[in-house]
């Protein structure tokens, strides 16, 4: 990738956070994990994925399941970004006008399949990489996952399943942000080494820095989908990625902040001053 | 034609079906050779072959699913709720020795909550053949229907002749004016011997055979309910969501009310034992379910006095 199109990453980033930011009031979204991801879903669309807003029924689409959930509003504001959805329609945000809720629904076009409940998707994942092998069709399939979602059994379940039927369609690309809800992975139930547990289950494994579009590139350029082995990216990111003052915050998890706040934190987005935050956030667990 | 050879025969000529099993082959021991790469075995795993079901399913498949009916219904239920339920995907899962069929087993073993905990997940059918030719002759309606659905696969050899399976309909084995037997899966038999005793002490007896409890035929249980003076429900199933909570929520849907005694599992997990024991020990047999009738009936005809 040359610097221009580096470049124009880090614009749509940008863009795509600012959506983030704005669905973070008035009701409020899960904005740390939507952040952390946001590069690496932004850079699936732009430079990964064969899949377009015209392609959506083409059997051969590359597909991308959400499995980690919270982290729909990233994958919300790149949709509409790239026209699979209206910019408009991101006001809908958690309307009963429309399904543009919490967590992801095949409502929204570009959207493959609802997830919200943990270490689902490995699973659903399988089925369609099985059936993409049964006919002969090389349609890659990306998985994110969130780190406490590593907690679920039925997430090693799939990876073993994934390994006796050799899956080198499908790839498990891990946010690792460092965080479960309101704890630091490591202090609750620690996962490292990640590499060693995924080459332990016989995945071919890579570790990048997930806000550094060259990493990440390398990292989609070098997987091998006929290798024989599932594929594990692990992308170290930062929950809050993009905003100093939430940045790696244990409470920060679920936002809802007031309109003031999220103009203040747009500005800090671009630079500016840093936002002053008087709302509370709010621990569901 | 056994299951195994009915389900060969639908999957032959239709491509979308794939047969999946964690690891319980017992009744698709050829089904590696016959479907080569759409026969799928995930392990023991069945909350992964639920998932993977629904992803199949989204691709156009029509996955059959086997597994123990206690694990694949319980185990993996959230997953069969939240993957296939949500989403509205035609899985088939098959349920291996569900109620008294895990006899010995113990309670691990035991789906005897089932038929409650299935048919509250929206869309999906449930289906419970009286044996062998019952399950076969419901097979390819159950896979070719748009929806999920869940069978109590029973594949008992029995030398009944059933009526043509009709979809949504139960089978009427006979028309009584003073009681009536209903029941669905591995119970007809007993069911229906117990109908023959009380038939020789000179009761006017009818008998249902149901075959599905979602969609159940409730035009054809409100017409019983106004022609015999006791309904009887005989089932391998909890009292609490089985068939006589069906019962009682289409009566109270339609306001009318009539005697019915269930026989079912209160609020306990059964003996484990060989099928026969169990049937004694928990008053199954045909000669009890007739007891139990003959008392039940002489006091509803005692109260109306």
């Amino acid at each position: 990738m040359n610097k221009a199109e580096i470049e124009n990453l880090e614009i749509r980033s940008l863009n795509v956070r600012e959506h983030i930011i704005n669905m973070s009031a008035e009701g409020g979204c899960f904005i740390g994990a939507s952040l952390s991801c946001a590069d690496l879903i932004v850079y699936l669309y732009s430079e990964f994925l064969n899949v377009t807003p015209e392609n959506l029924t083409d059997p051969e689409r590359d597909y991308l399941f959400l499995s980690k959930g919270h982290d729909v509003p990233a994958l919300y504001g790149t949709l509409a970004e790239l026209g699979f959805i209206k910019k408009e329609r991101l006001l809908n945000h958690l309307s009963t006008n429309d399904s543009i809720y919490w967590h992801p629904n095949r409502a929204i076009p570009g959207i493959e399949f609802h997830s919200g409940s943990l270490g689902h998707l490995p699973s659903v994942a399988i089925g369609v990489a099985l059936d993409c092998k049964m006919k002969k069709q090389t349609n890659r399939i990306v998985v994110i996952t969130g780190d406490g979602e590593m907690n679920e059994g039925t997430f090693w379940e799939a990876l073993l399943v994934a390994n006796a039927y050799k899956l080198d369609n499908l790839i498990f690309l891990v946010d690792r942000n460092h965080f479960q809800a309101n704890i630091r992975t490591e202090d609750l139930i620690p996962l490292e080494s990640l590499e060693k547990k995924f080459e332990a289950f016989n995945c071919s494994v890579n570790r990048i820095n997930g806000h550094d579009f060259e990493e990440i590139n390398a990292a989609f350029k070098g997987i091998n989908t006929t290798g024989g082995k599932v594929n594990v990216i692990v992308a170290d990111t930062v929950r809050g990625k993009g905003l100093p003052s939430i940045e790696a915050r244990a409470d920060r998890w679920f936002c809802n902040f007031t309109r003031e706040e999220t103009g203040a934190l747009v500005r800090e987005l671009h630079g500016e001053a840093k936002a002053k935050l008087e709302s509370e956030t709010l621990i569901v667990r | 034609m056994n299951y195994e050879e009915t389900l060969a025969g639908l999957a032959k000529k239709d491509e979308r079906i794939v047969v999946m099993t964690a690891e319980n082959r017992a009744l698709i021991r050829n089904m590696p050779a016959l479907l080569g790469d759409r026969f799928i075995d995930t392990g023991i795993t069945e909350q992964t072959m639920i998932g993977a079901a629904a992803g199949l399913a989204l691709r156009g498949r029509i996955p059959v699913v086997h597994a123990l009916a206690s694990f694949l219904t319980m185990r993996a239920f959230e997953f069969i709720r939240t993957d296939v339920g949500i989403a509205h995907l035609p899985v088939k899962l098959c349920g291996y020795i569900p109620g008294f069929l895990s006899d010995a087993n113990g309670p691990t073993h035991q789906a005897i909550e089932d038929v409650s905990i299935l048919r509250g997940i929206p869309g999906m059918e449930v289906y419970a053949p009286a044996d062998e030719n019952d399950l076969v002759a419901m097979l390819p309606d159950m896979i070719n229907s748009p929806n999920a659905a869940y069978i109590r696969i029973n594949n008992k050899k029995m030398s009944y002749q059933h009526s043509d399976y009709v979809p949504g309909k139960a089978e009427v084995i006979s028309e009584g004016n003073d009681i009536t037997l209903l029941t669905y899966g591995l119970l007809f038999e007993n069911t229906f011997r117990a109908k023959a005793m009380l038939e020789e002490k000179g009761y006017s007896v009818g008998m249902v055979n149901l075959r599905s409890l979602k969609p159940m035929d409730e035009e054809l249980i409100l017409n019983i309910a106004g022609n015999t003076s006791l309904i009887v429900t005989v089932e391998d199933h909890f009292l609490t969501g089985g068939l006589f909570s069906i019962l009682a929520e289409i009566f109270l849907k339609n306001t009318i009310t009539c005697p019915v005694f269930p026989m079912a599992l209160r609020n306990r997990w059964f003996k484990p034992a060989l099928l026969n024991s169990v049937f004694e020990f928990e008053e199954f047999t045909p000669e009890k379910i007739a007891e139990h009738t003959v008392r039940e009936l002489e006091n509803v005809l005692v109260s109306l006095k």
